[in-house]
């Protein structure tokens, strides 16, 4: 009754060389030894498609432009046939009711055997929405997206807005925008959140394929994120570090040094704080990232990104000091005070002395 | 007028702060000063330089001599947590201010007075007055505490996943704070706390030294306090 992944494969024209190609590709993307390969390939041909609900909230689609742009040789024509896409409804073809139909015949056929992939959140601000923002299918999001998530064997967050919130969730929040891991009753399906905006491609791509071979979900940090893609900072793998360790440093666009290609952390580059895989993977194929283009990382993978100041400031700014202010405006400014508060405290000491000197003579 | 006048008189010191104290304290304060003149240039890097980067090495120089003084003062951190184990009464003073005791309080109350010239004259101490106590327990030891848990967050996100650093402190002081630049930027602010420490801390030594009853800035370098009058002290061991 259902097709494996390697028949899928070869209905669609894809040879069983090609197949094996992917197989490998996928190993190496993944960072794992040779040997994981066959392994691969083993699973593609034995294990049933996993049906996945695609589902979408508050969002711009950039995860879903930047997902069916995997240059990953076949992860463009194949992944989207491998795991049985059934909903999704940007790129379905269906529409109306059958189309909203596939998913109460996916719980009840596959409960508790699905994957949900949350593209974007719900917004939960019941007291301005009245709970009925984000209509799909004539109910709101939020119910879609519970019901499904009940019966899930697993979400994947997709980019920021799943993960963390992302533009709809900062200030001030209209809509009350909140990320899937802090809906209240989710279920207990586990989460993997896949941040960034949109997210690389191959990661995503990588994600999935890890999630179907293995029939495990990868190995995640204390926050959620896949460790294989999530470990390291843009800044650790940067091309660029070098720069960045011997002091060059781009001072502005379209200086010396930026023409040079060095660092640019003076231009508050976030990659010394965001956890991606930028800096390795690449965009577009690995064609280039930000940095390589020459414009310093906004950070867009990590925890409210939209919140914590300008993307060419590195510090947080601490708006209850004033517009604009950082960590050091304000430090400076307290030093100063302190300093000047001690001049006038010794100023006082020094002529109290000096009265106590005269009243002694 | 009411001042009495100081008579000579000869009283014997008092040996307070042994060897090993002092020593902690002067590789502290040159580690603090190390501390917060590579923090901020990390933060804010020194203009750039020209030429390979193949021959310079000035951020990576900038943030080993960081990393060295924070290991310094972190480990001189824990040595003195020691310390007040191993050393004698004086040497608990700054961890365990006696914060139930009214008389404390008492003692707090009137020194601030003597700074807000309230008062003629200060309570003479062998120890350190009750207010130096309480600054120091709040603003050293827990700003201390505070830039060595955060710092080893950020170190751990260099040394990667599988480090010490990262296992003991950036697996939850970066989720705590939410992400990395949250901490950066708490770690900046704990910075500045420490050298508003730093700046009363002096001055108000100097001016100890000068106005009170005890000597100051010697006893932190012979270890022995002194006294200007012979009357008796607040502190009784």
């Amino acid at each position: 009754m259902i097709e494996t992944f390697y028949d899928v494969m070869r209905r669609q024209g894809i040879t069983r060389r090609s197949f094996l190609k992917y197989c490998s590709l996928t190993a190496a993307a993944m960072g794992l030894g040779p040997a994981f390969a066959p392994k691969i390939a083993h699973a593609m041909e034995t294990k049933p498609r996993i049906p996945v609900l695609w589902l979408h909230g508050l969002e711009c689609t950039c995860c879903s432009e930047s997902f069916i742009r995997s240059a990953h040789p076949l992860a463009k024509d194949v992944i989207l046939s491998m795991i049985s896409l059934d909903y999704d409804t940007l790129i379905m073809a269906a529409a109306g009711h059958q189309a909203e139909s596939i998913i109460d015949e996916i719980i009840e056929k596959y409960k508790g055997n699905y994957i949900l992939a949350c593209e974007g959140n719900p917004g939960l601000d019941e007291g301005k929405t009245g709970g009925m923002s984000c209509i799909v299918g004539g109910k709101p999001y939020t119910e879609q997206l519970r019901r499904v998530a009940k019966d899930a064997k697993a979400i994947i967050s997709w980019g920021s807005c799943a993960s963390w919130g992302c533009v709809q969730a900062a200030r001030p929040n209209p809509t009350g925008a909140t990320p899937i891991h802090k809906v209240p009753d989710i279920g207990d399906a586990p989460i993997i959140k896949v941040p960034g905006c949109p997210p690389i491609a191959e990661v995503m791509t990588g994600v999935v394929t890890y999630m179907l071979t293995f029939d495990r979900l990868p190995s995640l940090d204390r926050q959620g994120r896949p460790l294989m893609f999530y470990s390291q900072r843009i800044h650790d793998k940067c091309y660029r570090r070098s720069h960045f360790d011997a002091g060059q440093f781009v001072e502005k666009f379209d200086d010396e040094g930026a023409r040079k290609g060095y660092c640019l952390y003076k231009m508050g580059c976030k990659g010394p704080t965001t956890y991606n895989a930028c800096s390795t993977i690449r965009w577009n194929g690995g064609l280039s990232f930000p940095i390589q283009a020459g414009h310093p990382c906004i950070g867009c993978s990590e925890d409210g990104f939209w919140d914590k100041g300008g993307f060419y400031d590195r510090l947080t700014s601490i708006d209850q000091f004033g517009i604009e202010s950082n960590a050091d405006d304000v430090g400076l400014a307290a030093v100063a005070a302190v300093g000047v508060g001690v001049a006038a405290h010794a100023a006082a000491s020094a002529v109290k002395r000096a009265q106590q000197k005269g009243d002694q003579e | 007028m009411t001042t009495k006048p100081v008579v000579a008189h000869s009283e014997a010191a008092v040996y307070v702060y042994e060897a090993p104290l002092r020593l902690w304290h002067w590789i502290n304060a040159l580690s603090i000063t190390l501390l917060a003149i590579t923090g901020w240039f990390i933060a804010s890097p020194l203009p750039s330089v020209s030429g390979e980067a193949i021959d310079n090495y000035v951020m990576g120089y900038m943030r080993f001599v960081h990393f060295a003084a924070a290991y310094i003062f972190a480990v001189g951190f824990l040595f003195r947590i020691y310390w007040a184990f191993a050393g004698n009464h004086h040497a608990r003073q700054i961890f365990l201010p006696a914060i139930f005791d009214k008389d404390w309080w008492g003692g707090v109350w009137h020194e601030l007075k003597w700074y807000a010239f309230l008062v003629k004259e200060p309570r003479k101490y062998i120890g350190h007055n009750p207010m130096a106590t309480l600054f120091m327990h709040l603003m050293l030891v827990w700003g201390s505490v505070f830039l060595i848990i955060t710092g080893f967050a950020l170190y751990g996100e260099g040394t990667g996943m599988d480090s010490w650093q990262y296992a003991l402190f950036s697996s939850w002081v970066i989720p705590l704070f939410g992400q990395s630049q949250d901490v950066h930027t708490w770690h900046h602010l704990g910075m500045w706390y420490i050298v508003i420490f730093v700046i009363i801390h002096v001055y108000v030594a100097i001016r100890e030294d000068i106005m009170s009853r005890q000597s100051m800035i010697s006893t932190m370098v012979s270890g022995w306090r002194m006294f200007k009058d012979a009357r008796d002290v607040e502190d009784k061991p």
